[in-house]
């Protein structure tokens, strides 16, 4: 009877209905609990078929349209989870002012996308789905009556180059598939915010509302793109391509979040330089590479989307955070204080967080790869450490603050911080299932990459003989 | 005698859970009750510390290791993070020392920071600084020292900071997280750079099987351990204070007395010596290391021991002569003497622990001493004065008064380079954004976003915020 119902088919459809509901009610509280239900609901069933490890067995959108569009794999198991956390705990702590603010039913169009997104690896639906993702956010841009250029710019140039690419590697001439790779990488740059293709994401933070920001940003749908479409038929150059750029994003992201005044710009910049790091990992597509990039992929989704909510709490009561000042807020808020450093050094791999591993499992690859490459990664998350100290130090310390109200977290607040602060501590002193289930994804994917293409066989298995013949056991 | 190791470790694990799960959850406990399982567990770990030394000495056991597991492992790829713990001849001594020390300040603390907002605070980040320091002495792997090393980093950070009302600490907090951020960049290269070389992490696969310090390196070739272990003496100057990073330890003494007498007096600035030492076979395989770990040692104590002797107040004075003796004992280690430099640096964690503890009353003291013989003290006479004469003592002089200008050429060369340059880049990218948007200015700030009447305004308290210097580390 379980193996006969479409549960992941019913992962992303509930986000829909929820929207659909929503549509006739404009009473922002009755939204947001409507909302907060559906959202639970979703994240219940996701993380109940990921536990359970229940298979994707018959599907009515596959039975419609009479092609395979829900796909469910080791790589994408925990994503689906992860996007259903990332969305209930931001909707859970979207309270008082800002919840009037907030489009509720956007938001959960918004999760259906990317939980369609990120449980498919059909071409042509993943482009279709990728492209319609773009709209919600639009649409909140122009409502907010903010300029959407850049945002449509860059956005625009991905669609093109994605839909183009998918439709050219389709062809079988050798002139085609070259441009087919290189409008594909140019997809994943723009999508994942690489330089110099990041400018929107900055604009996006400035314009957009900081929830729907991280909403859009958090579930790293470009680099869900790269491992779909990109990994399996691109040759080496381009994910060399990719990797380059990406290490130079991160690195300089690093760097810009280090000077940054403006808490959005820091924390669009941090995360940036993580999704970046993520990506950096993928493209070594050694086994314990991919599996440390997949790893911190889990873990920068949680630690950063967590950073990202305790900013946006605090933003809800003294406003846009700027760190050229000191607010002193430590006494007002302890507990958010020491969460905003908890999330913040989990994202940079802290011991007992839950990035603590992936950091180790993705440094040691890049210096496996190459010194320069593992000194780059170290430095980057060097920087990104002296960042999130110094905002710390910014927000919460340096004066005494004077308020006239009680400053302290509400309880929706709190549990959603609660959970996040639990994930990264369960996470980071106990990793093995988390780090053995993403090295069998890597796996996965690899055996899908060396199917497809042959001639990359070659180094990755020298790589693992000069591994083998260094180590001792 | 796993038991006792276990005891040894989990004692602290459990002082740090309990305190920071209650204050995370915003249910702080009472100060008496924070107080009384502090030193019960101190206790219990100093009691299980001292019976493995006996049961040790009983058996003649050099070497005693226990063995947690594999924190993480993927057997497909030989890839195992090990939890281990090593009891010998040289971790024994540190962590009965750090439990002795840890011990009696935190008994000092107790009365010194009773009723103060930050008490619960205080403890907090002292358990966690016990716990790094015993996970960093123990480790039997580069990974478990490297967990420790990053838990002292952090909490000294935040005890620098502990007075946070003011900028003051505040900014010589993140000064020092810098610097140790710098230190444990160079730490985890070395880290993984051997983890790579020789497949493990474990002490005994990197220095051989052999007790401390018998062992003997088993990285490839002498480059290899050179370019290993000049990564790790960049760590180890880093937490050390050795040059050029000495500006960082009398702006640590921005925290309240005990903990600077725990972390930089005593125990916290021994950690770089200490991991010296333990990868001291490494050291043996290359004799251009050595050099250089005496010349960086000796150059050290020379400049702190001038710096020492012209600091007008008496923390920074201890400061520099803290640092001067680890220089001493760096020298002690590339000569190759590591029982010296292992007993040198026991006694003047606790030479120095005295003194600091000592440090508040000392003047008070001072002035009761020249009121009881109706005059001045005698002091002895500067250094220098004897043998330099008119200007060139007043250039050295104002010189090591200000610290050799450490600070400020690292300034110069690293922090404002960086600034101005990630600066341009900002100002390149606002220019760019503009170009897209076709708007006159970027609009950072939403005025419906930023406006909030409860939140007052403070002045901004740098004058030189929009300048290069501001960012990273003011």
């Amino acid at each position: 009877m379980i193996g006969l119902i479409p549960w992941y088919d019913l992962v992303p459809l509930l986000p829909i209905l929820g929207a659909v509901v929503l549509l006739g009610n404009p009473n922002p509280q009755r939204a947001r609990d409507i909302c907060l239900w559906i959202s639970g609901i979703t994240l219940a069933l996701a993380t109940i078929l990921h536990l359970a490890n229940i298979p994707a067995n018959a599907s009515w959108l596959g039975n419609i349209s009479g092609a395979d569009l829900i796909h469910i794999d080791e790589f994408s198991g925990p994503l689906l989870p992860l996007t259903a956390l990332i969305y209930f705990v931001t909707l859970l702590a979207t309270v008082g002012h800002k919840a009037k603010k907030f489009s509720f039913g956007g938001a959960l169009l918004s999760e259906s996308i990317t939980l369609f997104t990120l449980s498919t690896e059909n071409t042509w639906w993943l482009v279709f789905l990728l492209c319609v993702g773009i709209v919600p956010m639009w649409f909140e841009l122009r409502a907010r009556q903010a300029s959407a250029r850049i945002f449509l710019i860059h956005q625009s140039l991905f669609a093109l180059c994605l839909i183009a690419g998918a439709w050219l590697s389709e062809r079988t001439t050798v002139p085609s598939l070259n441009l087919s790779v290189t409008l594909l990488t140019l997809a994943v740059l723009i999508r994942s915010g690489a330089f110099p293709f990041h400018c929107w994401r900055l604009d996006l933070f400035d314009k957009a509302s900081f929830g729907s920001a991280i909403l859009f940003t958090a579930p790293m749908t470009g680099a869900y793109l790269c491992m779909r479409m990109v990994l399996p038929t691109e040759p080496d150059w381009a994910l060399h391509t990719i990797s380059v750029l990406s290490l130079a994003t991160s690195v300089y992201a690093a760097g810009m979040a280090l000077v940054q005044n403006d808490g959005r710009r820091f924390y669009c910049y941090l995360f940036l330089s993580h999704a970046s790091l993520v990506l950096v990992g993928l493209e070594i597509a050694t086994p314990i590479g991919l599996a440390g990039a997949l790893s911190m992929w889990l873990s920068v989704g949680i630690a950063l989307t967590g950073f990202g909510i305790t900013m946006r709490c605090i933003e809800a009561r003294v406003g846009r955070i700027e760190l050229n000042r000191y607010y002193g807020l430590y006494n007002h808020m302890p507990t958010m204080a020491a969460f905003f450093l908890l999330t913040g050094l989990a994202s940079v791999g802290f011991p007992c967080t839950i990035g603590f591993i992936a950091a180790e499992l993705l440094t040691e690859s890049a210096i496996a790869i190459s010194p320069w490459i593992g000194c780059l990664v170290v430095l980057s998350t060097t920087l990104n450490g002296i960042a999130i100290m110094r905002a710390y130090f910014r927000i919460f310390t340096g004066t005494k603050h004077a308020s006239t109200i009680p400053m302290l977290s509400q309880p929706e607040e709190k549990f959603a911080i609660t959970v996040m602060a639990l994930l990264i501590l369960g996470g980071g002193l106990y990793p093995q299932p988390g780090v053995k289930s993403r090295y069998d994804a890597a796996i996965h994917l690899l055996e899908n990459y060396h199917r497809s293409t042959p001639h990359s066989q070659e180094p990755h298995s020298q790589d693992s003989d000069s591994r083998d013949q260094a180590s001792p056991k | 005698m796993d038991f006792l190791g276990y005891i040894v470790v989990l004692c602290p694990i459990l002082t740090l859970i309990t305190l920071g799960m209650a204050g995370l959850l915003h249910f702080p406990f009472s100060e008496s009750f924070v107080d009384r399982w502090t030193k019960f567990n101190v206790t219990m770990g100093l009691a299980a510390s001292i019976a493995i030394l006996i049961v040790m000495l009983w058996n003649q056991v050099g070497v005693h290791v226990v063995n947690v597991g594999n924190f993480v492992a993927i057997d497909e790829e030989h890839f195992h993070f090990h939890i281990q713990f090593v009891f010998d001849r040289l971790s024994i001594p540190m962590v009965i020392m750090s439990f002795v020390l840890v011990g009696v300040i935190g008994s000092f603390a107790n009365i010194y920071l009773q009723g103060d907002a930050g008490y619960y605070r205080f403890f907090v980040c002292f358990s966690m600084f016990l716990v790094g320091l015993l996970f960093a002495f123990l480790a039997g792997t580069i990974e478990t020292l490297f967990l420790g090393w990053e838990l002292v980093g952090l909490s000294s950070a935040l005890l620098i900071a502990y007075f946070h009302e003011r900028t003051a600490p505040v900014q010589n907090g993140l000064r020092v997280w810098a610097f140790y951020r710098v230190a444990d960049a160079a730490f985890l290269a070395a880290a993984i750079t051997m983890h790579h070389l020789t497949g493990e992490g474990d002490f005994a696969k990197l220095t051989g099987d052999m007790p401390w310090p018998e062992g003997t390196s088993q990285l490839l070739d002498p480059w290899s351990s050179f370019f290993v272990g000049l990564l790790l003496l960049v760590a180890a100057a880093g937490k050390s204070g050795l040059i050029p990073f000495s500006g960082w330890l009398p702006r640590a003494m921005e925290g309240p007395t005990p903990s600077s007498a725990v972390f930089y007096g005593a125990l916290s600035i021994h950690l770089g010596a200490y991991l010296l030492l333990r990868v001291s076979p490494i050291l043996s395989a290359s004799i251009p290391l050595r050099v250089c770990v005496v010349l960086l040692g000796g150059a050290t104590a020379i400049f702190a021991a001038a710096t020492a002797r012209v600091q007008t107040d008496v923390k920074s004075a201890l400061a520099y002569s803290s640092v001067c003796q680890v220089g001493i004992i760096v020298v002690e280690i590339g000569l190759g003497w590591w029982y010296l430099a292992l007993i040198h640096m026991i006694g003047h964690a606790f030479l120095r622990s005295l003194q600091l503890l000592r440090a508040p009353t000392l003047l008070r003291d001072y002035r009761t001493m020249e009121n009881a013989i109706g005059g001045r003290l005698v002091q002895g006479p500067f250094w220098a004065s004897s043998t330099q004469a008119g200007a060139s003592q007043n250039r050295w002089y104002r010189f090591m008064l200000e610290r050799g200008y450490m600070d400020s050429i690292i300034d110069l060369m690293t922090v404002r380079p960086f600034c101005r340059l990630f600066r341009f880049f900002e100002r390149m990218e606002d220019r760019w954004m503009r170009f897209l948007s076709g708007e006159k200015e970027t609009s950072r700030i939403d005025p419906s976003e930023s406006a909030n009447p409860t939140t007052p305004r403070t002045p901004n308290l740098e004058p030189n915020l929009g300048t290069a210097s501001e960012g990273a580390l003011s």
